[in-house]
């Protein structure tokens, strides 16, 4: 079962949190299409905030299709996002180049700073500067 | 009362004492949604506790009415938190369930007792954190619509505030129990509640659900001088050297030479608590 951490020092509204951490598990792979989310008293036993929180971003995640709300039985996850699972040959991949970088005496800040220039190059940068904001009108 | 409101105060004041006291308590109008978490937040002597204890019907209003539900479905728990200091932790819960006939939710009061409390303690023997984990437990398993609790977390060790505000959180989800929790530091109720009420003077200074309260203010920093601030209500103002900061109250969309960012709570308590009341508006 996934464990919300929230970090109320940065800035990131609580819902969003558990917005990208949901997304961030499915990405890992640890959350599968079928597995049920915690419920919202489950979530707020464990990070005592506001239960309507919860809610707010569970719907958020059912309104991208990541997952769907079963009356009586909780939200499950119907999708899965990205390459999938943390063992895939991406992953694998990326490992050897990381190692490669280390080799070849990059520093993690280097290696940082050349990851997200590839990223930026390849992605729109469509998460960071949108998901923020909650809308200046 | 509508069913969908939990608390409602019209021209609400209050004064302890004849006509030459001051209002403990003033002109206070407002409404609370059933099943929102409410903090009750203003400095000390704003009025908390006099507020709440005309809510839980202790209080008879000197102005105004007050309507909230009767009193066997509503629980509060005074700042002192009292209990019977002689009585061990079971028999505070029997005199619980004794107390509420028909109501009582055993279940409900032993999961907050959960294993940090040993049923043969005796009450004076508790530390804080436990006197307030079994007072809460008196209180939830009366299964109130209605749960009033003046400055619960004071006295609580960062785990033990954690804790407790969990179970408040759990409860409030699973059966829609509408929450007022008072407290003059907003750090601790920030996160957990959704609702916001905040008292200055005896007055009401802000009253309205977080999120709409937010999205109505914005921060913005720019010029001394700079215009496009006159088309908003500005809460308060500060200059130093060339840039001003403001807090304003949103009257539609932000012109001119301005930095806007989201307020937090906190940011927006502070600026309505440095300007004095009338200035608002």
């Amino acid at each position: 079962m996934l464990a919300y951490r929230i970090d109320r020092r940065s800035g990131v509204a609580t819902y969003l949190q558990i917005v990208q951490q949901t997304k961030q598990a499915l990405r890992m792979g640890l959350l599968e299409p079928g597995d049920r989310l915690p419920t919202a008293r489950e979530v707020v036993e464990a990070t005592a905030i506001n239960p309507n929180t919860v809610l707010k971003a569970y719907r958020e995640l059912e309104r991208e299709g990541l997952v769907e709300a079963r009356r009586g039985l909780g939200t499950f996850v119907r999708a899965t996002l990205g390459t999938g699972p943390a063992d895939s040959p991406l992953r694998g991949e990326l490992a050897d180049w990381a190692r490669r970088a280390r080799t070849e005496g990059l520093e993690r800040d280097d290696v940082a700073a050349l990851f997200t220039s590839v990223l930026n190059e390849f992605f729109e940068n469509e998460h960071h500067d949108t998901e923020h904001h909650k809308g200046d009108a | 009362m509508t069913p969908d409101t939990a608390l409602r105060a019209e021209g609400l004041g209050t004064r302890y004492g004849g006509r030459s006291r001051p209002w403990a308590l003033r002109d206070c109008t407002f409404a609370l949604p059933a099943g929102r978490v409410c903090a009750l937040v203003g400095p000390n002597g704003a009025g908390k506790s006099t507020l709440l204890a005309l809510a839980a019907g202790l209080l008879r209003p000197t102005a105004g009415t007050i309507e909230a539900p009767e009193r066997e479905r509503l629980a509060y728990v005074a700042q002192d938190k009292p209990l019977y200091p002689r009585l061990t932790v079971a028999d505070t819960l029997r005199m619980g369930r004794e107390l509420n006939p028909g109501r009582w939710d055993e279940a409900t009061a032993e999961r907050v007792i959960a294993d940090e409390l040993d049923p043969g303690s005796l009450v004076r023997e508790l530390s804080g954190g436990q006197r307030t984990r079994l007072v809460l437990a008196l209180a939830l398993g009366k299964r109130p619509e209605l749960l009033l609790l003046d400055e619960p977390m004071a006295d609580l060790d960062p785990l033990a505030r954690h804790q407790l505000m969990g179970l408040l959180m759990a409860d409030a989800a699973e059966h829609g129990t509408t929450v007022v929790m008072s407290s003059h530091i907003l750090t601790e109720l920030e996160g957990a509640c959704d609702h916001l009420l905040l008292l200055q003077n005896g007055r009401i200074r802000l009253d309205g659900s977080v999120d709409d309260l937010l999205s109505g203010h914005a921060l913005l920093t720019g010029p001394a001088g700079g215009a496009g601030l006159t088309a908003h209500t500005v809460v308060d103002s500060r200059t130093t050297g060339r840039q001003l900061t403001a807090l304003i109250r949103r009257e539609g969309p932000v012109e001119g030479p301005w930095e806007i960012t989201d307020p937090t709570l906190e940011d927006l308590l502070l600026a309505h608590l440095r300007t004095p009341e009338g200035a608002r508006s």
